[in-house]
């Protein structure tokens, strides 16, 4: 057990380099663990792109087909509802032209879509979670507001939006309701949940 | 209830052989091979085609299998997919309920996603090239392996029709048989085989599709271990020479 | 208060630390100034090894919990589920399937090692015999653990087991419903197995682990030559053939771990199945309780017990032979628990003892490697009868303890250890 003769350096290299592949190899092994916590296949396929057939839609009419466990909103507006929600003064809405992040780049402006008639919208309230009614009609009632133009509305808190998914100020909920990622597979079929530059892929 | 339970943990049910009842048959050897893609991809399309009337594969995933197998998601949504309730990312079941088949069949067609695994994959290769003509069965085959098998012979069209040939002289090991083909099927023998060897390598694939996946892996484990145990052994020995 | 002279560091954080808990006094207490014989052997490794083993059971363990349903429906489903559905499930379950037959494996090892060197004898009874502790709880966690993948051998392996406890006399049948909470194994057992495996034991195994590490540091570890390093110390009290755990049995232990860990992902990346011994075959079929596999083993680890079990095929004083398995294979994990009170040799390891004491620990590893062969084989007279014979080779090695331990010459001890 004497000291002497030790070589220092070379002792502690040794321990250096063991120390760095010790933890080398524990951040590998900590690879596994940590990614299994990403969403499992079945998740993902729960969560993959819906395909939903709009050829019955009709103008003025709405679905609903269920994406990731929310109702997303398919509506088809017709070109008095356009019309109706392209008139409505800018100083009503929290945010007309949709500069907040809530929609893909593709379905920017006032109608917040690709093809102007068709709207898509995840039926999700932004203020507290509900899921707001569809009041399409002008002066609907119930909706707690005269000039109604056209839109829906939340039952929970009140929050108010038009055909576009636009909110209006001065009601809890904070943000224009959510556009999903969509692309048109064809005339007739449109897929929600993923852009079409990702499905490609 | 509970005394037969119980004889069965003494007796330990000394039966040999396979699942099937004491089939003596020899098993033909078959080694898959994970990385031929083209063989991979032609048993798919051969389980789908042939097997997926009857059999699901519940646990694996078209998707899943796509990307293993390196087949483009249209050539599968167009090719292999042919029930409308199935979506890509969906697994390979299918709609005969259990009781449909046992009714159909006499016994339910068993799902298959592991079956090389619980049986070998020696077996289900042997299965597939065992049919053979027997008269006497309802479905008018029977199998080398599988003796009194429910199944009939889907892949007659390919193969044709075997029969057994036994040799009367008695051998060592009971009387020898073996199978010849008294009509020809649209594949040649040499084709089909080649076939079946595609068709059970894809079940191997199904049984564990992480393999290819590990194999690829522990070489990089195992060389870094190597290293590790080096430089554990070098400091090792260092600070044990206080103690020599 | 503690002890006011306990080691504490000079300053900074270590200093605050201490002031409140004693974490220099622990480490220098177990690890630092732990004082371990110099002279340990290849045997020496498995100790820890069994840790490690143990720390990837319980990580592993918890991960698969995350993704693995508990049900009758769902739990076959669950595990292919979590092989291919979950990121890296497959080395996940991988890791936890083959750590299974590994802990046996370092078990059974470092259960040898104290046979060979006397570790179980005076003043170390205590530590052998929380030890057996451990083993005897491993044995539940692994067979209850078992029946988590709903296969057929999960399902059938748990039925036999269960009715095991139904050949006691009187309570025996309403025992074995009590266990399994049903007529037969169901969803129910399931329930409450899956409980016990990923709480309780393990909770008892980790209190069992820091018990039986707890009472080997008070009494010092045994060598191979089974002396005793205390006896001899220098100036300082410590003894002249010992030397601190840390850094010297740390990174010598380290050597072990890296050997190990190959060996183990060799198992886990190109043989997961083990031959068919780790993950058996018929396991990649769902449970059917109307359908028995053709042929049914217990795993690889029981299969020795599982031997005695099955060997007794007679009844004596009117007790029916299925009884008395059930008793024979109870007695042959009980002995274990009282050898230390069976060796009455006056030296500790296998090296200064008589040449009757080395016949009879190799006719004892010879009939447990036997009757762990015969365990796996489906029985025949022949085989039966040499599992007889084993069985009663196992018993001599420990009821004919007290008396050739005694009656031996054993050679004299020396005084310091050897290299």
């Amino acid at each position: 057990m004497a000291d002497d003769g030790v070589n220092k350096g070379r002792r502690r290299f040794l321990v250096a380099a063991t120390t760095v592949i010790g933890a080398v190899g524990a951040v590998s092994v900590a690879v596994p663990f940590l990614s299994s916590w990403q969403p499992s296949a079945r998740a993902r396929a729960a969560g993959a792109p819906v395909k939903a057939d709009i050829s019955k839609l009709e103008p003025g009419q709405r679905m609903v087909v269920e994406w990731r466990g929310r109702p997303v909103w398919i509506l088809d507006r017709s070109t008095e509802m356009i019309q109706r929600t392209k008139a409505l003064s800018a100083d009503r809405l929290a945010d007309p032209d949709s500069s907040k992040p809530q929609q893909p780049d593709y379905a920017q402006g006032p109608l917040r879509s690709i093809r102007p008639e068709i709207g898509v919208f995840i039926g999700i309230c932004t203020h507290l979670g509900c899921s707001p009614l569809f009041r399409p009609e002008p002066n609907a009632e119930g909706v707690g507001v005269d000039d109604w133009p056209g839109g829906f509305f939340c039952p929970c808190h009140g929050s108010r939006f038009d055909l576009a998914g636009r909110v209006f100020r001065n009601v809890p909920a904070p943000l224009n309701l959510e556009v999903p990622p969509y692309y048109f597979e064809s005339d007739a079929v449109i897929v929600v949940g993923a852009s079409e530059d990702e499905e490609a892929a | 209830m509970r005394k037969s339970l119980f004889a069965l943990c003494l007796a330990l049910l000394p039966v040999t052989g396979l699942a099937a009842g004491g089939g003596d048959a020899h098993l033909r050897d078959m080694t898959p091979d994970l990385h031929d893609k083209a063989s991979l991809q032609n048993g798919m399309k051969l389980f789908v085609n042939y097997c997926m009337g009857c059999h699901s594969l519940e646990h694996q995933r078209f998707s899943r299998a796509a990307e293993d197998l390196e087949i483009p998601r249209e050539l599968v949504e167009e090719h292999l997919i042919f029930a409308d309730d199935h979506a890509f990312n969906d697994q390979m079941s299918n709609a005969m309920n259990s009781e449909e088949g046992a009714a159909w069949f006499g016994a339910a067609p068993p799902d298959l996603t592991l079956v090389t695994r619980l049986r070998g994959v020696d077996w289900v290769y042997s299965y597939l090239l065992g049919f053979y003509r027997d008269p006497q069965r309802p479905t008018g085959v029977n199998n080398t392996v599988f003796p009194l098998v429910a199944m009939p012979n889907v892949l007659e069209p390919l193969q044709g029709v075997q029969r057994q040939v036994c040799s009367d002289a008695e051998h060592e090991g009971g009387s020898e048989c073996h199978l010849e083909l008294v009509r020809e099927g649209s594949m040649s023998p040499d084709e089909f085989e080649r076939a079946m060897f595609d068709l059970t390598n894809f079940l191997a694939y199904v049984g564990e599709p992480s393999r290819l996946k590990a194999e690829a892996l522990a070489p990089k484990v195992l060389i870094f271990l190597f290293v590790f145990a080096i430089v554990a052994y070098l400091l090792k020995r260092e600070y044990w020479r206080d103690v020599h | 208060m503690g002890n006011p002279n306990k080691p504490k560091a000079q300053r900074g954080v270590m200093r605050w630390v201490d002031e409140r808990f004693p974490a220099t006094q622990l480490w220098q207490d177990h690890v630092s100034r732990y004082y371990a014989p110099r002279n340990f052997n290849f045997w020496y490794f498995f100790g820890s090894l069994a840790l490690l083993v143990l720390v990837n059971q319980i990580l592993t363990g918890i991960w698969l919990t995350m993704s693995y349903t508990p049900t009758a429906e769902d739990a076959f489903a669950s595990v292919e589920y979590i092989m291919r559905d979950v990121e890296w499930g497959w080395l996940i379950r991988y890791l936890h399937t083959t750590g299974a037959s590994a802990f046996f494996v370092v078990i059974y090892l470092h259960m040898f090692r104290g046979l060979l060197y006397g570790s179980y004898k005076a003043p170390r009874e205590l530590v052998w015999v929380f030890g057996m502790a451990i083993y005897l709880a491993l044995m539940a966690e692994a067979f209850m653990g078992y029946l988590l993948p709903w296969g057929q051998m999960s399902y059938w392996g748990a039925q036999v087991i269960t009715s095991l406890f139904s050949a006691i006399p009187a309570i025996g049948p309403g025992l074995a419903e009590w266990i399994r909470g049903d007529y037969l194994v169901t969803g129910i057992t399931l329930n409450r197995f899956f409980a016990l495996h990923v709480v309780a034991l393990p909770i008892v195994i980790l209190a069992l682990v820091v018990l039986h590490i707890v009472a080997l540091h008070e009494v010092g570890s045994n060598n191979p030559d089974g002396i005793e390093i205390k006896d001899k110390t220098d100036a300082d009290g410590k003894p002249l053939d010992g030397i601190p755990f840390h850094p010297y049995y740390t990174v010598k232990d380290l050597v072990g771990v890296a050997v190990f860990l190959f060996v183990f992902c060799v198992v886990v990346f190109y043989f997961p199945e083990g031959g068919g011994y780790f993950i058996e075959k018929p396991n990649f079929e769902p449970a059917d309780p109307l359908q028995t596999p053709d042929h049914i083993a217990p795993v690889w680890y029981f299969t020795p017990f599982y031997a005695i079990l099955r060997g007794v095929t007679f009844s004596i004083f009117g007790l029916e032979a299925k009884f008395l398995g059930v008793v024979c294979m109870g007695l042959a994990i009980g002995l274990l628990f009282v050898l230390p009170w069976l060796d009455r040799s006056p030296v500790r390891s296998m090296r200064y003892k008589g040449w009757i004491s080395r016949v009879m620990l190799g006719l004892f590893v010879v009939c447990f490697s036997v009757l762990g062969v015969l365990g796996v084989l489906p029985s025949t007279e022949t085989r039966t009868t040499i599992a007889q014979v084993c069985t009663l080779g196992y018993f001599a090695y420990f009821l004919l303890m007290p008396f050739y331990t005694r009656l031996e010459k054993t050679r004299p001890v020396p005084e310091r250890v050897t290299d």
